[in-house]
């Protein structure tokens, strides 16, 4: 499991290649998050945030059948279409793949402490939490356990 | 008891300071007693986490809610609702 809480980008084909090479893995499911039109500033609890990740991680791979996973997310200054978060999860079927991919994002986005300031023409703002991703990683709660594949 | 507060983002900028070491009063014991004891300064700190605000707090780095117990030592954190990925 490697979780990686970093200012520099990162290189999704090599992170990949790296999850890939156990023997067992037949799917590779990923998710890369990427800044829209505004350029920002990612703050994060140097500390807290790696645990928090750690532990949303390592949640899903109690729920789901998981070999391997990669969560890497950067913090300061990002330009539009600059990678923010790769989260990368391999597995032996693509169902625990691709939910326990889903699961992560959700619990990051809601749990893991980072906070964007937006920085637009007509000034700099604070990113407001969306309810929205509340109700994505609420839905979660509901669901039991282990995909079949 | 002496605590370590720190604040990130958006509470961080509006009370202009990121951490503090305080002596708590006897009497303070949880972090919604320890939030209202900073309200009680008044200005921004009561603006800024006013009840009506959505601020966020961890003790040593785990989320807590207002009931958690805080002891000699802690670290307690308070920062707005996250917004990573």
């Amino acid at each position: 499991m490697k979780i990686s809480v970093q200012r520099d980008d990162f290189d999704v084909s090599s992170e990949l290649k790296l999850l890939s090479k156990n023997p067992r893995v037949g799917a590779l499911a990923s998710f890369v998050g990427v800044v829209r039109e505004v350029a920002m500033t990612l703050e994060h609890y140097p500390g807290m945030t790696e645990n928090s990740i750690k532990k949303i991680a390592e949640e899903a791979r109690s729920r789901w059948q998981v070999i391997d996973c990669t969560v890497i997310h950067r913090y300061g200054d990002l330009q539009p279409n600059d990678q923010i978060v790769l989260v990368a999860v391999a597995s032996a079927h693509r169902g625990d793949a691709f939910a326990a991919c889903e699961f992560i994002m959700d619990y990051l986005k809601t749990r893991a402490p980072f906070w964007k300031k937006e920085h637009a023409a007509e000034g700099t703002r604070w990113v407001e939490a969306k309810s929205a991703d509340d109700d994505a990683a609420e839905r979660w709660r509901l669901k039991q356990g282990v995909t079949k594949p | 008891m002496k605590v370590t507060l720190r604040f990130f983002a958006s509470v961080k900028e509006q009370l202009g300071k990121e951490l503090e070491e305080i002596e708590l009063p006897p009497g303070i014991s949880t972090v919604g007693g320890l939030r209202a004891h900073l309200r009680a300064r008044g200005g921004r700190w009561a603006e800024v986490l006013a009840e009506t605000r959505r601020v966020t707090a961890a003790v040593n780095q785990d989320m807590a809610k207002p009931g958690a117990a805080i002891k000699p030592g802690d670290e307690v954190a308070f920062f707005p609702p996250v917004t990573g990925g």
